[in-house]
């Protein structure tokens, strides 16, 4: 440690996005490139324990804290940023450009917050830097899904905030610990980590946003906000049993979904929760195996499904087009891109040599451990999914299925350069799974490559492989349409509006009859003291002084006599 | 397209190639599983064939599922309002 105060990885990105806010050309894009390798030299220099700290009201903050966990997530950061930012040095758009950096550095800060009020100011800050790279795709789409993107990613902190400060007030300590399911406070923490992890039903705005935002801003996206959850998930709730349910539901509905949809980048979107959901799986078995394979895997997903997302986002950023139904043929105009997909993908279904066999396996081993066969067979159903759907699906209609008739050429060098670096680590990690098990948080002794796991993982790909060939042979198999498909999100944007019109029409009527019926009281009302106080009115009469006298006269009259018969 | 060089999978047999050696990958696949002793992880996982049984039959299952949920969640490109992309 030098003696001067460690330098918080998340100031070097807030610093770069600043600088870049105020550049152009070439000197943004050395700030752009410089910003993930000193946030890297950063983080390597950082000695473990809390290395900040201060007081805040009567709680003691911890702004930087490192140690296994949190160091090999600001490693995953920093590396995807590396290479998103390489895929998009091609755009000149500065918002892009400073939203990204602001987003990462928000993931980094996330990644070391020693408490859960810093944690909470990251968490919000990811939100509000994220959406921007969803409106700068400038679309009236992407506007309106950027919107539902906010709301629900700021309810997500409200909760957080929520959740911290009722374990403040029973005495609980702010230091970011295990949190556990123990009374509301510990239920609001988690309900803010599953939203941003996208638990079943709370999932729909990763669905609905990510495929909106720009073929850049989605690969900063896929890597970031999802992966903080994970690692929130992680420290806060490990063992916790129902978390191995929810993971198991994770990884099987959205398969069914993404066989039927269109928009390739949505089904990588439907791809993205099935792959946290062997994370989530693993976090809840709790082991330090299951846990070394939760992170493991969050790193070898954020490689190869941003180098699937960014293969499809070259794809949109040379044709406008990602959906299934408008693509096909590319592989005869875009080889090297149709390649590196292929990489992707055989990483995604976790080929044996590539990066997601040696994650996965460990969660499957961990799993069955732990004794739950159910949830096993879940798991390896769900693994089959992913090469059907991500596999074979993404590259099949992007670059082979029938011939769209587009011809275009190969994406700028930048990105295909991004893609390279992503490809060669899916194939490094695959081929030397020690040197990702060395960052893991738990000392492992395990080797993916035995003859029973090599060889059942290839019959499970294989047939898998041979059902696709069967069904679309047989015609059986859904052709790609240009269609919606009705997810939860069909809650908040069709049936609650709907439901509101609905009460206005019946309300309606009602209204106005009570306004009519006010109207008309009031219109009474006015009239009758018209007539009595107006011009012609009884009240309004002058009366002559002698009448007041005798009606006078008769009231005392009347006043003394009921004195006499009272007395 | 018309005076444009022939791709690889513009030939009818490449793509019959391609997909021989997917067979026959299958089939030496299942060959191996009598040359060796499998260490099961699941009960089930000692069946012959397990891995290969399940991987085939649960991505029908997969697909027609998906297929026939398809009925039920499918609506026009429009239905929230929003313009179709280009």
């Amino acid at each position: 440690m030098s003696a001067l105060a460690p330098l918080p990885p998340f100031l070097v990105f807030y610093a770069a996005a600043l600088l870049a806010g105020f550049t152009r050309g070439t000197l943004r894009s050395l700030i752009l490139l410089a910003a993930p390798l000193l946030g890297g030299l950063c983080v390597y220099g950082l000695g473990s324990g809390e290395l900040l700290r201060f007081e805040f009201l009567d709680y003691t903050l911890v702004p930087l804290r490192v140690d296994a966990l949190s160091r090999v997530f600001g490693y995953l950061f920093l590396t995807a940023a590396f290479i998103a930012v390489i895929f998009s040095l091609h755009v000149k758009d500065t918002l892009q450009h400073v939203a990204a950096l602001a987003y990462t550095g928000s993931a980094l800060g996330a990644a070391f917050a020693g408490d859960l009020l810093t944690l909470f100011v990251f968490w919000e800050l990811l939100a509000v830097s994220s959406v921007f790279l969803v409106w700068a795709r400038r679309s009236e789409r992407a506007l309106a899904a950027g919107l539902r993107y906010l709301v629900i990613q700021i309810t997500s902190g409200v909760l957080l905030l929520a959740g911290t400060l009722l374990h403040l007030q029973q005495g609980g300590s702010p230091a970011f610990a295990h949190i556990g399911l123990d009374g509301l406070s510990g239920w609001l923490i988690f309900t803010a980590f599953g939203i941003k992890c996208a638990f079943p039903f709370l999932h729909n705005w990763l669905i609905d946003a990510y495929p909106e935002a720009t073929p850049t801003g989605t690969v900063f996206l896929s890597a970031m906000t999802t992966k903080v959850a994970v690692y929130a998930l992680a420290r806060g709730f490990p063992g916790t049993e129902l978390l191995i349910y929810i993971g198991a539901v994770m990884t099987c509905f959205p398969i069914f979904y993404a066989v039927i949809e269109n928009d390739l980048r949505r089904v990588l979107a439907y791809s993205m929760i099935n792959q946290i959901g062997f994370m989530v799986c693993a976090i809840g078995v709790g082991t330090q195996l299951a846990l070394n394979g939760a992170v493991a895997h969050a790193f070898n997903e954020v490689i190869f499904k941003g180098l699937l997302l960014m293969s499809m986002g070259a794809v949109l950023h040379v044709t406008g087009r990602s959906n299934g139904s408008d693509l096909g043929g590319l592989y005869k105009t875009m080889p090297k891109t149709a390649a590196l997909c292929i990489v992707g993908a055989l990483s995604i279904s976790a080929f044996p040599l590539f990066s997601g066999f040696v994650s996965k396996a460990v969660i499957m081993t961990a799993v069955q451990d732990a004794g739950h066969g159910w949830v096993w067979l879940a798991l390896l159903f769900a693994s089959a999914g992913v090469f059907h759907h991500a596999g074979i699906k993404i590259p099949f209609f992007a670059f082979f299925a029938r011939d769209s008739g587009i011809r275009a050429s190969e994406p700028p060098r930048n990105m295909l350069l991004a893609m390279s670096l992503a490809a060669l680590l899916c194939v490094f990690i695959g081929a030397q799974p020690d040197a990702l098990y060395r960052l893991l948080p738990f000392a492992m002794d395990y080797d993916p490559y035995n003859a029973s796991h090599v060889i059942s993982q290839l019959q499970l790909l294989c047939f898998a492989a041979l059902a696709f060939t069967w069904l679309k042979l047989q015609g059986i198999y859904p052709p790609e349409l240009r269609a919606v498909n009705l997810d939860f999100d069909w809650t908040y944007r069709h049936l609650l509006p709907g439901a509101y019109r609905g009460m206005l029409g019946t309300l309606q009527p009602l209204d106005r009859a009570i306004r009519q019926g006010t109207a008309d009281m009031a219109r009474d009302a006015i009239a009758a003291l018209f007539r009595q106080h107006g011009p012609r009115g009884l009240l309004a009469r002058t009366w002559p002084t002698g009448s007041m006298v005798l009606w006078i006269a008769v009231l005392l009259g009347a006043y003394l006599l009921a004195y006499l018969l009272a007395w | 397209m018309p005076g444009e060089r022939e791709h690889v999978f513009d030939k009818p047999h490449n793509v019959r190639r391609l997909l021989y050696a997917l067979y026959s990958v299958c089939a030496l696949l299942l060959g191996v599983e009598f040359l060796y002793h499998r260490h099961a992880l699941h009960p089930w996982d000692g069946w012959p064939g397990f891995y290969a049984g399940y991987g085939f039959f649960g991505c029908v299952l997969l697909v027609l599922v998906a297929k026939l949920l398809r009925r039920f969640l499918k609506r026009p490109e429009n239905y929230y309002g929003e313009e179709p992309e280009p």
